[in-house]
């Protein structure tokens, strides 16, 4: 029994270490968009959503764990991104009373960089946004 | 009032010595009950731990209630009891009525009511008024201090602003049949869009005729909103602390101010000088001030009105020279959520007319700590702060530095005083009501 325990164990180290490594090798491209998109976060979104993402109890919502933000409906991402937010809305049971900024002088690659970067850190982990999905979720926003 | 009443009667009837004895002995009864109810004051202790608090020595703390929602307001009654405005309901229930039959401290919940959330919660004379987000109500208190009519309040106020930022409508009341109400801005600094990086100040700003100011109305009227109250006081962005000063017959406020300066001015401002500025402001408020938001902010380095980025300002330049002076300013971003005028003999005589200022505390300091999350304390002297403001109570974060706002697990939020002179704070992240007393331990 405890020699099957064992080789579990080996098994669910061993693929984490091949999925880490196929991350490192694959995502290079991902790791720039990532840190550029920090530099931004910090600029625009740090001071609502903090700098671990957990945001500010009825204010302003995490992005740290966020249903929306770890999701796939990436043109609601871009469409709060450049549009901002101000309609009273549950987010994930909770309810956030400060006013969101537009963002509408970012460039289709600073979207997604910063998508990448809140997509990605704290806990979250998501698939990458390309600026061409930007790009084409921005004809979409009126 | 009773001794008055039994002294003169003593001298009315000085020479009749039997009756004098008589009322002497009624006399002892009634002192006799006044000790008694001294010393069940006396059983009001204060936690081993002073509920987590940090005091000034002499000063004890205990958890007077807990787990009561997302307590904002507070108001006692002269009977013991306290009121509790809650900002979501509990049970669909939006006001909590605590009581302590046997007088230790410890307050049960007697009944809630009220289907409705917000902040605000006074008592004037035997009313119990309280706020929703866009309303005002009024309830009858009986000779305990409770509500008669639970179900079916007056609404002497309707139809207010609430447009989700700074929606919370806080009250005072004064001596001659008024309630002021703060309406909040629903803005940062009335930009064309909200918060953008950009966007440019709206000159003059819309908003003022509907919010970022203290409202007048009538106490006993109904259904009483914009077109027959008294914009009181204006060009205030966020007043959530106020109360009404009765040694100067004045009102008195606390003022959020603005947020983001380097956020939305990156290249005027750093990320330090924009967690430092600008002050949360006090304002003593005469009816027709503006103090002179969304124009101006306070500089309290620099101790003056600064011109705002949104309308030409550099982070240098003067204005509002119209605009009131704040009669203290605070570190920024601290958020006073309630100010309370002390006039109780428990604490020390320094504290006597006094003011307290609950700090909710701030979240947009990051990258710096966050500050705030304490009861403050500042001397006045004929209506004017005499001495410098001092942290009286700390520790309600629960944690040494609080980087973000989520790791406070309690924020200062209301104050009130009890009928004996204990100051009750209630904390709106876990539902605590502290009392805090002054040589009961």
């Amino acid at each position: 029994m405890k020699y099957v325990y064992f080789l579990s164990l080996v098994l669910v180290l061993s693929s984490a270490f091949v999925s880490r490594s196929a991350t490192n090798t694959v995502q290079p491209a991902i790791k720039a968009s990532i840190d550029r998109g920090k530099t931004i976060y910090l600029q625009r979104c740090m001071a609502c959503h903090q700098v671990d993402g957990s945001g500010v109890p009825r204010l302003n919502p995490p992005l740290d764990g966020a249903s929306t933000v770890k999701g796939n409906d990436k043109l609601k991402l871009v469409r709060i991104i450049i549009k901002g937010m101000t309609e009273r809305v549950e987010i994930d049971g909770e309810y956030y009373d400060n006013n969101m900024s537009a963002n509408p002088d970012l460039t289709d690659t600073q979207i997604a960089d910063v998508l990448n970067y809140i997509r990605n850190s704290w806990s979250n982990k998501a698939s990458l946004v390309t600026a061409a999905e930007v790009k084409a979720a921005r004809t979409k926003i009126k | 009032m009773f001794s008055f009443v039994l002294s003169s009667q003593i001298q009315h009837y000085m020479k009749k010595i039997v009756l004098v004895f008589l009322l002497a002995s009624i006399s002892f009864v009634i002192n006799a009950n006044d000790s008694t109810k001294f010393s069940l004051n006396n059983q009001v202790v204060a936690d081993a731990d002073n509920a987590g608090l940090t005091l000034p020595s002499g000063f004890g703390a205990l958890i007077a209630a807990d787990n009561l929602g997302r307590a904002r307001h507070i108001v006692a009654t002269k009977q013991g009891g306290l009121y509790v405005k809650l900002e979501r309901l509990v049970g669909g229930k939006g006001i909590v009525y605590l009581t302590d039959a046997n007088k230790d401290g410890k307050m049960e919940v007697e009944t809630s009511f009220g289907n409705y959330i917000g902040t605000g919660i006074a008592i004037k004379d035997n009313y119990l008024y309280a706020s929703s987000n866009e309303d005002v109500f009024r309830y009858q208190l009986d000779e305990n201090g409770k509500v008669t009519n639970p179900d079916n309040p007056q609404r002497i106020v309707k139809g207010l602003w609430d447009k989700r930022q700074h929606a919370s409508k806080s009250i005072a009341l004064d001596n001659a049949g008024n309630i002021y109400v703060n309406i909040g801005a629903p803005s940062n600094s009335c930009q064309e869009v909200d918060r953008t990086k950009g966007s440019k100040g709206m000159y003059p700003c819309p908003i003022l005729d509907s919010a970022g100011g203290i409202w007048q109305f009538k106490v006993d009227q109904t259904d009483q909103g914009y077109h027959n109250g008294v914009r009181y006081a204006t060009g205030l962005r966020n007043v959530v602390g106020l109360d009404w000063n009765q040694q100067q017959n004045k009102l008195y406020v606390t003022m959020h101010g603005r947020d983001m300066l380097y956020t939305l001015y990156p290249d005027m401002f750093d990320t330090t000088v924009s967690a430092e500025l600008p002050s949360e402001t006090m304002y003593e408020i005469n009816k027709g001030d503006d103090a002179g938001w969304p124009y101006v902010y306070y500089d309290h380095f620099q101790k003056k009105k600064v011109l705002s980025p949104e309308y030409g300002g550099d982070g240098k330049k003067a204005g509002g020279e119209k605009a009131i002076d704040p009669i203290a300013a605070f570190p920024a971003h601290m958020a006073p959520n309630a100010l309370l005028f002390y006039t109780g003999n428990q604490f020390p005589a320094k504290y006597k007319n006094g003011a307290f200022i609950a700090f909710h505390g701030s979240w947009n300091r990051s990258p710096l700590p966050q500050e705030g999350y304490y009861v403050v304390f500042i001397p006045f002297e004929n209506g004017k702060p005499s001495g410098q403001w001092e942290v009286f109570a700390n520790g309600f974060s629960g944690t040494e530095v609080v980087k973000n706002p989520r790791d406070a697990k309690h924020r200062p939020c209301g104050l009130t005083e009890d009928s004996d002179g204990s100051l009750y704070v209630s904390d709106d992240v876990k539902g605590t009501v502290y009392r805090i007393v002054y040589n009961a331990k």
